[in-house]
């Protein structure tokens, strides 16, 4: 229940934080929403000398527009996706999905970086990500560098961040108009992680699919693209059959880790459930 | 480790108290503030006995520094009856049966409190998904429920009648 | 003046007494954040107490090195067994008639247990010293089977017991058993087994849970060494009896020591037992003179404190090819920890586990109970229970769906056709046991019509008709017949103190007055309840009327509020008490009015003169006159002191029904309806009466869904946090639909039978029934607990089900 002791530091801008990463080291951690950082340290699992608290730097707060880009900020709040009107308007995924993580109190101090940051197969920010080809940007003491969602994710607790380096915005595109999107995540409880998540993003020419997206969460090391899945449906006129198969394709790379909420033939079962309840959801709102 | 200056507007008044970093925003109003309506059930942040308000937003104290309030105004149960007249939630979870062993009822309270700004006007669903961050084992919640929605009307009328 | 005359009516309406859904009192101070719950109190030189555990579940300790914890700045002590050995205190008599360590000596027996306490300035500080207090284990085998607990060659767990072969509750015939203890008669049920043309048989699991209440245990102990008196603060549903074993086991006379419980955040059964937590913290403040607090984490809430269940049972039932049953057999290995520290009644290592033979007219009945050793924290009594029932009703009804399902015949019809009848009460069961009342046909009826039972099963034969159905549609049904209300003294005692409870209630001059008794609520409204059974026995409101519990030092001696026994045993000191001042106060409106006793009447809130509604003096008149002269022969004041001694205990029962709709493609369920009708006979307060239900249903519901506290081979107990013990939240929890009938407990004062454990008793084999329900029509007979998404898709795939 107690924390160990620590300095803690708050800078007020980029560069400053990654200033104190750099010069305090691996025994340094990044206090963002703090949701995933605190409950380690009081369980003792985590024992850091330094907390760089990044809660007070405007810049990575917000959701801006820039042309066609859609720049979130890595400390935009859970509730702050949730809510962000541009978003709901242009990447509606996101805020709807946001809802299914946590619970209130906790959206209200979890960020959309952190959730990415931290590298976490059961977090859900991630296989959003994938979903919506977000590219993140990175803030280290080298400069500023941009780095594709398909890029980020090298396996658990491992991402392209490296130990002085700050994600500061998550960009994306706005979807295409008539586009649909779903993420069906199921738990076991309100503010578990899932046992088995899928977003898809769908757009229709016609009555074929133009684009699809499909992602998996707490399947694999990270998470997952399903790209065999993708291409059953690509260019097709959905039926339950296809839907079927790429639901079978998707479970085809799931390696989920066996835990209390189940054993990996269970898991990899829920994939395939949740893959085909994504897909019909997304394509019913499609237009 | 040393010690930090932290300044808050803690219900309304202006407080300036000297805090280790790590000391928890939960242990700082119960022990040192001595407010002790905020409580601790759980060390994984799932419970929500803990919930505050911190500049407009419901926050489980148990997650949160006291040096990471500097600057904020915060709320707790202790605050939310003004001029001894108590908040419609408080009055609502009290003729509704709201509460049993009173545990998780300030945590409850606060975050009805925040709940009904944000969403004035909720469903069952949406009181039930609202408060889905604090736990209650003596209720069931049912009667917490309607001690929401109960809550809700009375604002609304309140609302209207200052109108 | 001329007052308005209020009409009878009126005059009930202002006392606020039985019968009501009056308000509570309790909660202005709950709703304002003022509440007094244990870890809220702090004294002067307060120090703080936390608990270096085990991180293993078996093992030898080799050696511990207190030095880096004593060299942190704060730190005052860290105590291990060793330093508990002079004060003969480093085990401690269990209520179950076994010692558990508090701290352990020389071994560990289960995983978190404690092995040492460092005492510090502050919370913070205690937590840096747990941390650096080093311990070096050698690991033991581990045994977490209870079945393989039994085998020859198994480990030793328990050897402080080596070489006893009598244990508390008769002999022991293997070093890992604790107790075979038996009811009813296993010659009787044989022959009706020989005899009879249809035998069922099921074996089914009774996971392990844990109460988990909100607020986990702790205490401030405060030891004065210069009037050598010992306060504590504890978390306990039974603050006399602790009195009574702190004073034996410290030395300290009991006149000298208070314990007090103060608001408690949910109890739950998980607060009755003494922790080495609560000794530790004693011993502590009376070692350092000075005010020690103990806080526990929810880790070691769930890892230690007292568990429910973990019952494996074998049921049998013998009946007729027409579905009436004959016989009943039931066996149990039950698994205890490792140290017996079950909170049951002295005579009764199984609690009243005897009740199994249900609502149903059985005529032979057995049943056995094995008790066993493993690696895992003690305990087993626990958690709205009512000492063993909720597994005795989940095995009865378990059976009956059994049996009805080899029959072909319907859950209801069956239970209608082996129901006790209500002319058969009293009725003795093959157990012993006397039920008091009940009217099982007329509650099933209600039931059955208000949800439409017919087109349930119409509509589920439907939709099993129906490949395209996405869903199982199950319908569950429990009629059970709770016992509690422990109970009379002569089969009844905590460590020998028999199990009465107590009342006394002091009127004051101007009319109100203040009570107090022998239980302790923890959220069930005792200080509105009682308050009301007091309104109805002597006209006063119940507003003005101050109930007090907790303090030994004040309030009279009783044995605590578990097992649904506030309202049986208090409940009936409370009126008896009154009804002595009832007597007295008769005397004195006689005295008053100028008649002869017998010539006066008592109606709602006044003794009148008969014949003349005129002439009346109201229980605030004769307060008065009780302190000014009263009359010749009796002495001054009004008030009374009852200890009760029930004659039996009270039988609640409730008819529930559940509907459960699961998804064929994730096994995930969703409860579509619950319907509960519960009879507690008097009802004092509908609406907490309401609560009640609604929690016990939720922690029904949490149990048989989600709860589980699974642990490896080497004992490790796999999520003990609120990650992953399930607790559900306003989301997953069903909309509960209750109802009731009354039937009043003939030997009970008011009628009154008790009714909170019955929700959960009651509901939990329901959901069990509803699951196994939807997958009765291929055979299914039985799915042990909890119904968890992953655990259900395991039993759809096993029977070819698919989306």
């Amino acid at each position: 229940m107690i924390p160990p002791s620590f300095e803690y530091h708050r800078p007020s801008t980029v560069e400053e934080a990654v200033g104190l990463l750099s010069s305090l080291g691996s025994e340094a951690k990044i206090l963002a929403g703090g949701h995933s950082l605190l409950p380690m340290m009081k369980l003792r699992f985590a024992e850091p000398e330094h907390l760089v608290d990044i809660n007070r730097i405007p810049e990575l707060k917000g959701v801006r527009v820039i042309g066609d880009d859609i720049v979130i900020g890595a400390m935009t709040s859970e509730n702050a996706v949730i809510e962000d009107p541009v978003l709901n308007e242009k990447v509606p995924l996101l805020p709807e999905a946001a809802k299914l993580i946590a619970d209130p109190q906790v959206r209200n101090r979890g960020t959309i970086g952190g959730d990415i940051a931290h590298g976490d197969p059961a977090n859900d920010h991630p296989a959003l990500a994938l979903a919506c080809d977000a590219v993140m940007t990175i803030a280290g003491p080298s400069g500023t560098r941009k780095v594709p969602a398909n890029e980020f994710f090298l396996g658990t607790y491992w991402t392209a961040l490296e130990e002085c380096d700050i994600l500061t915005e998550i960009t994306v595109k706005a979807f295409p108009q008539g586009a649909g999107y779903a993420y069906k995540k199921l738990k076991r409880k309100t503010g578990d992680w899932a046992t088995a998540a899928c977003a898809v993003v769908v757009a229709l020419s016609g009555n074929s699919i133009s684009h699809i997206r499909i992602t998996l969460t707490n399947l694999g090391p990270t998470a997952l693209r399903a790209h065999d899945a993708e291409a059953i449906l690509i260019g097709q006129q959905a039926t339950d059959e296809l839907i079927r198969q790429a639901a079978a394709k998707a479970m085809e790379i799931c390696d989920p880790a066996e835990d209390l909420r189940g054993d990996a033939e269970y898991k990899t079962a829920m994939a395939g459930q949740m893959v085909q309840r994504a897909i019909n959801e997304a394509l019913a709102k499609a237009s | 480790m040393a010690k930090q200056i932290v300044k808050m507007n803690l219900n309304g008044q202006e407080i300036e108290q000297l805090v280790d970093s790590r000391m928890l925003l939960v242990h700082f109003l119960r022990e040192q503030m001595s407010l002790t309506g905020a409580h601790i059930g759980c060390e994984t942040s799932h419970c929500g006995a803990c919930t505050v308000d911190i500049d407009g937003e419901s926050v489980k104290a148990c997650t949160h520094l006291a040096v990471q309030c500097d600057g904020c105004d915060v709320k707790t149960v202790e605050g939310l009856a003004e001029g001894g007249a108590l908040h419609a939630v408080q009055e609502a979870f009290y003729e509704e049966h709201g509460l049993q062993c009173g545990f998780c009822t300030p945590g409850m309270l606060m975050r009805s409190y925040r709940f009904l700004q944000e969403n004035p006007n909720p469903t069952e669903d949406e009181i039930r998904a609202g408060l889905s961050g604090n736990l209650c084992r003596c209720t069931g919640y049912q009667n917490i429920v309607k001690a929401v929605k109960s809550a809700a009307v009375k604002l609304q009328q309140k609302e209207s009648a200052t109108a | 003046m001329n007052a308005p005359v209020k009409t009878p009516e009126e005059r009930k309406a202002e006392l606020q007494g039985m019968g009501e859904s009056r308000l509570r009192k309790e909660d202005a101070r709950f709703i304002q954040g003022k509440g007094q719950y244990c870890d809220d109190i702090k004294l002067p030189g307060m120090l703080h107490m936390d608990i270096v555990r085990s991180p293993i579940a078996h093992g030898r300790i080799k050696k511990i090195n207190k030095d880096p914890a004593m060299a942190i700045p704060g730190v005052h002590a860290v105590l291990t067994a060793d330093d508990l050995k002079p004060l003969n205190l480093h085990w401690m008599p269990t209520l179950a008639g076994d010692v558990a360590a508090v701290l352990a000596d020389e071994k560990v027996h289960f995983q978190m247990q404690e092995v040492a306490i460092v005492i510090a300035d502050d919370r913070y500080i205690a937590a840096d010293a747990v941390e650096a207090v080093e311990v070096e284990y050698e690991e033991l085998p581990v045994v977490i089977d209870p079945y393989k607990a039994l085998e020859p060659d198994a480990p030793v767990l328990r050897e402080d017991l080596a070489g006893k072969t009598e244990g508390a509750h008769g002999p022991r015939d293997h070093h890992n058993h604790i107790f075979t203890w038996e009811a009813g008669d296993k010659t009787a049920a044989d022959d009706a087994f020989a005899n009879a043309p249809i035998t069922v048989s099921q074996h089914m699991y009774y996971p392990r849970v844990h109460p988990c209440p909100l607020e986990t245990c702790g205490c401030v102990a405060s030891f004065d060494p210069i009037k050598g008196e010992l306060t504590t603060w504890m978390t306990s549903q039974a603050p006399h009896v602790v009195r009574t074993v702190v004073s034996m086991l410290s030395g300290v006379p009991e006149s000298k020591v208070r314990i007090i419980s103060p608001d408690i955040g949910g109890g739950f059964g998980n607060k009755v037992g003494i922790y080495p937590g609560y000794v530790c913290a004693i011993v502590s403040s009376i070692v350092l003179g000075r005010p020690v607090k103990w806080s526990e984490d929810r880790v070691e809430n769930i890892s230690t404190t007292a568990f429910a269940r973990d019952y494996h049972m074998d049921g049998h039932l013998a009946a007729t090819e027409d579905g009436k049953i004959l016989g009943l057999k039931v066996d149990v290995v039950a698994d205890h920890g490792a140290f017996d520290a079950c909170a049951d009644p002295t005579k009764f290592p199984a609690g009243l586990f005897h009740i199994c033979s249900g609502s149903y007219d059985i005529p032979a009945a057995h049943c056995s109970v094995k008790g066993v050793y493993t690696n895992k924290a003690p305990g087993g009594v626990a958690y709205r229970c009512s000492f063993r029932v909720t597994e005795a009703v989940y095995l009865i009804e378990r059976m009956v769906d059994v049996l009805a399902q080899k029959l072909n015949m319907d859950k209801a019809e069956i239970r209608k056709k082996n129901f006790i009848r209500k002319e058969q009460f009293p009725y003795t069961s093959a157990f012993g046991f006397e039920y008091d009342s009940g009217d099982y046909h007329t509650a099933l009826e209600k039931v059955l019509d208000a949800v439409d039972y017919k087109a349930l099963r119409a509509e589920q034969e439907q939709k099993r008709n129906d490949p395209n159905c996405p869903t199982l549609m199950g319908i569950g049904l429990v009629t059970f017949t709770e016992i509690v209300g422990a109970g009379p003294s002569k089969i009844c005692d905590i460590l020998g103190v028999g199990m009465f409870d107590s009342c006394e209630i002091r009127i004051h001059p101007t009319g109100s007055a203040i009570a107090r008794m022998g239980t302790i609520t923890q959220g069930q409204g005792h200080q509105t309840t009682y308050a009301q059974i007091i309104a109805s026995e002597l006209g006063i409101p119940s507003e003005v009327i101050q109930v007090e519990e907790g303090d030994t030092s004040t309030a009279p001696y009783g044995l605590g509020t578990y097992g649904s026994r506030s309202t049986p045993v208090a409940g009936a000191a409370i009126a008896m008490a009154a009804r002595k001042i009832h007597a007295k106060a008769k005397k004195i409106a006689a005295h008053l009015l100028e008649v002869a006793e017998g010539d006066s009447d008592w109606e709602i809130d006044r003794f009148k003169v008969r014949g003349n509604d005129e002439q009346f003096k109201t229980m605030s008149d004769i307060a008065w006159a009780a302190y000014n002269q009263p009359p010749e022969g009796l002495e001054p004041g009004l008030e009374a002191v009852h200890y009760y001694d029930p004659p039996n205990f009270t039988y609640p029962f409730g008819i529930y029904l559940c509907v459960v709709d699961i998804d064929k493609g994730t096994g995930e369920s969703s409860i579509r309806r619950f319907y509960a009708l519960d009879d507690c006979g008097t009802r004092i307060n509908p609406m907490i009466i309401d609560g009640q239900i609604h929690g016990g249903l939720t922690e029904g519901f949490a149990v048989a869904m989600g709860q589980q506290m699974p642990f490896d081979e080497q004992g490790n107990l796999l999520g003990n946090t609120l990650m992953d013990y399930f607790l559900p939240t306003a989301v997953e929890t069903p909309t509960w639909e209750t109802d009731f009938t009354v039937t009043p407990s003939p030997h009970h004062p008011i009628g009154a039978k008790g009714v909170a454990e019955s929700p959960h008793v009651g509901s939990i084999p329901t959901f069990t029934s509803a699951v196994v329900d939807a997958f009765s029509h291929l055979g299914v007979t039985h799915i042990d607990m909890p119904h968890t998404s992953y655990r259900i898709w395991k039993k759809l795939k096993e029977e070819g089900v698919q989306l």
